[in-house]
């Protein structure tokens, strides 16, 4: 009996110092971001590989999400008599929830994964212990500049997200199934407020934090040799993937 | 001048390092012979302050370096050079971005200055024209001699090499070892390179120091060594399957 509580304990004990290791590269990492110097250079390389490259990606997802929302949406809200709100009903469910949770998803997919691997690897082939050698800090070096483009690409992807799947939202009951254009963005003109959207964009850049964060955490400390790399990205894309939708429920129920 | 007094390491309950204490003379090249996985590469770490000893100290010119924060350990560490082993290029860099990061990152010249000690450095190592291939679409020879030329970028008193030759053919060993040693009598840094390459290495080396079971168990010069009446070195160098050390 004692034995299970023991072991219960230090379970929970080694749960609670992994946690506070993750929260003080968080912090330490943000910190360092704020410093000078800032490598415009780096960033903008960030940029482009996080932002620029998942855009094939989005405007895919993004389209499909819109369309199926307007076939779901429309035959949904015939039932009430109400197929006018098709556009709201888009609109409303990308902005909130659906734009800012599948972006997020999106960019931790092609872009997280990459990213915890390339810094595992950087791990297991002693370029971060060269950064040290050096007198860099590989913490700054690694995460300023992808914590800054993340925070810039992240809403703007939502953004593009948010825009394309009203239009695929628009293509399906508009030029599918009949709706009215004028009355589809009427709608949602009326129905959208700058909470909504305000919403949305609190929400991307707390993702955005989130997967530079557990992906760097996880490539920074990845174990030894190609298995503990793989096994960090891994890691890395379920975690992110696991708080984002949590962290979405925690901040719809905080907003609402 | 650095000094190991009594340096003990473990990674969890393995140990690693148990009790290694060395002096390596300034302006002097100090070889580390000793097997795979016998810790050559962790009490490199300890001397740059990559990993703390559990007990023992480090002292560089008389000062422990643990005892060093912030700019005191930053300017320590400019004066040391590492060449890690596997080169340690950054992937996302091509030659000439790496050979000149640590000029970029640590001091105020100029790009035209830059250059020139750059491309003068790949010169040295004979990599010219090599500049904007990527560490990826190098040979390994090619690798370490980039991984060298920027161990050295910083004009550095204090060179580690941590197997600068091991996967090389013989004649690139030869390659690297001269580099090494003009390099040497060029900069007249103190150098500590740990390699397998007995007995060529001996060539270069003004002392040897012998790595096993966590102690350091033989020092002396290269003649000294190979003349060793003890059985450990003796098997070592000779790479005989009979002695004190098994394989296995
Ligand atoms: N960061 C580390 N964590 C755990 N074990 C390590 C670490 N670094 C080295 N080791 C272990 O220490 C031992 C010595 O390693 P190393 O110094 O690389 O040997 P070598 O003499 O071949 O350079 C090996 O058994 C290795 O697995
Ligand atoms: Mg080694």
């Amino acid at each position: 009996m004692l034995t299970l509580l023991q072991r219960l304990g230090q379970l929970l004990l080694r749960i609670l110092a992994r946690l506070g290791r993750m929260m003080l590269f968080l912090l330490t990492s943000l910190y360092l971001m704020l410093l000078p110097p800032y490598h415009p250079g780096r960033i903008l390389r960030q940029m482009h590989f996080l932002g620029a490259r998942s855009l094939t990606v989005i405007i895919l997802t993004a389209s499909f999400t819109g369309m199926v929302l307007g076939l779901q949406g429309y035959y949904t809200l015939r039932k009430f008599g109400a197929e006018a709100l098709l556009g709201p009903a888009v609109a409303l469910t990308l902005i909130r929830e659906l734009g800012p949770v599948l972006a997020a998803l999106m960019v931790t997919a092609r872009a997280g994964s990459a990213m915890t691997a390339e810094i595992g690897i950087m791990r297991i082939t002693e370029q971060i212990d060269a950064l040290h050698a050096m007198g860099i800090n590989p913490v700054k070096f690694l995460m300023a500049p992808r914590l800054l483009a993340a925070l810039v690409s992240v809403p703007l992807l939502t953004a593009i997200f948010n825009v394309i799947g009203i239009y695929g939202g628009y293509l399906v009951g508009v030029n599918l199934l009949g709706i009215s254009p004028g009355t589809y963005f009427d709608e949602i003109e009326h129905s959208v407020g700058w909470s909504d959207v305000r919403g949305g964009i609190l929400k991307s850049f707390c993702f955005a934090l989130l997967i530079i964060w557990v992906c760097g955490y996880k490539g920074y400390t990845a174990g030894y040799g190609a298995e503990g790399v793989s096994r960090a990205t891994t890691e890395a894309v379920v975690l992110t993937s696991v708080l984002i939708l949590a962290g979405d429920y925690a901040l719809t129920s905080f907003l609402i | 001048m650095i000094t190991l007094v009594d340096v003990h390491k473990a990674f969890g309950s393995q140990p690693v390092l148990r009790g290694v204490s060395l002096e390596v003379p300034k302006g002097l090249i100090t070889i580390i012979i000793g097997r795979s996985g016998a810790g050559k590469s962790v009490m490199l770490k300890h001397i740059i302050g990559l990993v703390q000893p559990d007990q023992g100290r480090i002292l560089v010119d008389g000062v422990d370096i643990a005892q060093l924060r912030g700019q005191a350990q930053d300017a320590l560490r400019q004066r040391f050079g590492v060449l890690f082993q596997g080169g340690a290029l950054f992937d996302s860099m091509d030659v000439f971005d790496n050979v000149a990061f640590p000029l970029r990152e640590k001091t105020r010249m100029g790009e035209g200055e830059i250059r020139d000690k750059v491309l003068e450095r790949l010169r040295q190592v004979d990599l010219l024209g090599m500049e904007r291939k990527f560490p990826a679409e190098l040979s390994g020879g090619m690798r370490k001699r980039a991984a060298l030329a920027r161990a050295l970028i910083m004009d550095p008193e204090i060179v580690l090499f941590d197997e600068p030759t091991t996967g090389l053919d013989p004649i690139l060993v030869t390659g690297i070892h001269r580099l090494i040693a003009t390099m040497h009598a060029r900069f007249g840094f103190t150098g500590v390179v740990v390699s397998h390459d007995v007995p060529h290495v001996f060539t270069i080396a003004h002392r040897v120091a012998m790595l096993h079971q966590g102690v350091i168990t033989e020092v002396g010069t290269p003649e000294a060594i190979q003349a060793s009446a003890d059985p450990l070195v003796r098997q070592f160098i000779t790479g005989a399957l009979e002695g004190p050390i098994r394989a296995d």
